[in-house]
């Protein structure tokens, strides 16, 4: 497997979405091929840093200034 | 009879949360509608603000969103999620506001989506293993937001909905009227893209305190 078939496979083996066979494989190239682990690593980190943090926050007073909003067009009807 | 018994709560028991929910809105119980948004403001928040890119907008598609779903309730189909409903509801809306900024100018999910860029890894020096913990909350999230608006727009969305908010693959082509196969071509390149720019900031800190 080149490093292109890999990348090809990348998001499905992040997903882990590929079969047994497919995994090994790709399994078998990550043991020779330091680029690829780096980058299926890194990514792996990329999409865990962006589901854990929070990049928009609701502040407590927005919240509660569209929560009112909301509440009082719905209750007349919207 | 057992059964006559066992099968009714064998429904309730598969019934989502949120369909209940529903249910009691429908049947004028608008305290029903106040938990529903309560339960998904923030996410609908975050999806109108990675779309529209200002924090007004943000705001009144966030509200606009919340306000086309109660009116549209009714037709609702609990074969599918209400959050996933919702979300649809929600980037409809952002995508209107965005148009409305920008004025005789077309907007879509599929601009500036040509580029190549970041997408043959070229930064392959490791991270160190916990790269964040180098930073402070308001520093990281300040570098997670340059980073992800820095992405066009065809590939910041399908990355915010699939890997941010959790929507399948084929729920995120759904909501965005796009094919599977056109999804997962834009998913991977926006990782990509998001792990070469990280890995900049990372490097950086990591050379600085040498």
């Amino acid at each position: 497997m080149t490093c292109k078939e890999f990348l090809a496979l990348l998001d499905d083996l992040i997903d882990d979405s590929v079969s047994d066979e497919t995994r090994a494989q790709l399994r078998a190239h990550l043991g020779g091929c330091e680029h690829c682990k780096v980058t299926l690593d890194t990514t792996r980190k990329t999409i865990e840093i962006y589901r854990s943090h929070e990049v928009y926050d609701l502040p407590d007073g927005l919240r509660e200034r569209l929560h009112a909003a909301i509440m009082a067009r719905c209750k007349g009807g919207c | 009879m057992p059964m006559a018994i066992i099968q009714p709560v064998v429904e309730k028991l598969e019934q989502h949360p949120d369909v209940a929910l529903v249910e009691q809105v429908l049947r004028q119980d608008a305290s029903a509608f106040d938990t529903l948004v309560r339960k998904y403001e923030g996410q609908v928040f975050r999806i109108a603000q990675h779309i529209t890119q200002n924090r007004e907008d943000a705001e009144d598609a966030t509200q606009d969103a919340f306000l086309k779903a109660y009116q549209k309730l009714d037709q609702f189909q609990g074969n599918s999620k209400f959050s996933t409903w919702l979300v649809r509801i929600a980037v409809n809306e952002s995508l209107m506001r965005l148009r409305k900024r920008r004025t005789g100018k077309m907007v879509s999910i599929d601009e500036d989506i040509s580029t190549d860029e970041g997408s043959v890894p070229r930064d392959l020096a490791d991270w160190a293993p916990n790269p964040e913990q180098n930073y402070n909350q308001a520093e990281l999230a300040d570098i997670l937001r340059k980073t992800i608006q820095g992405l066009s727009q065809g590939f910041r969305i399908v990355f915010v909905l699939r890997d941010v908010e959790g929507l399948s693959t084929e729920e995120t082509a759904e909501t965005l009227g796009l094919s599977v196969p056109a999804v997962k071509s834009r998913l991977l390149r926006a990782r990509l893209q998001l792990r070469e720019r990280l890995s900049r900031y990372f490097h950086q800190k990591k050379g600085a305190e040498k």
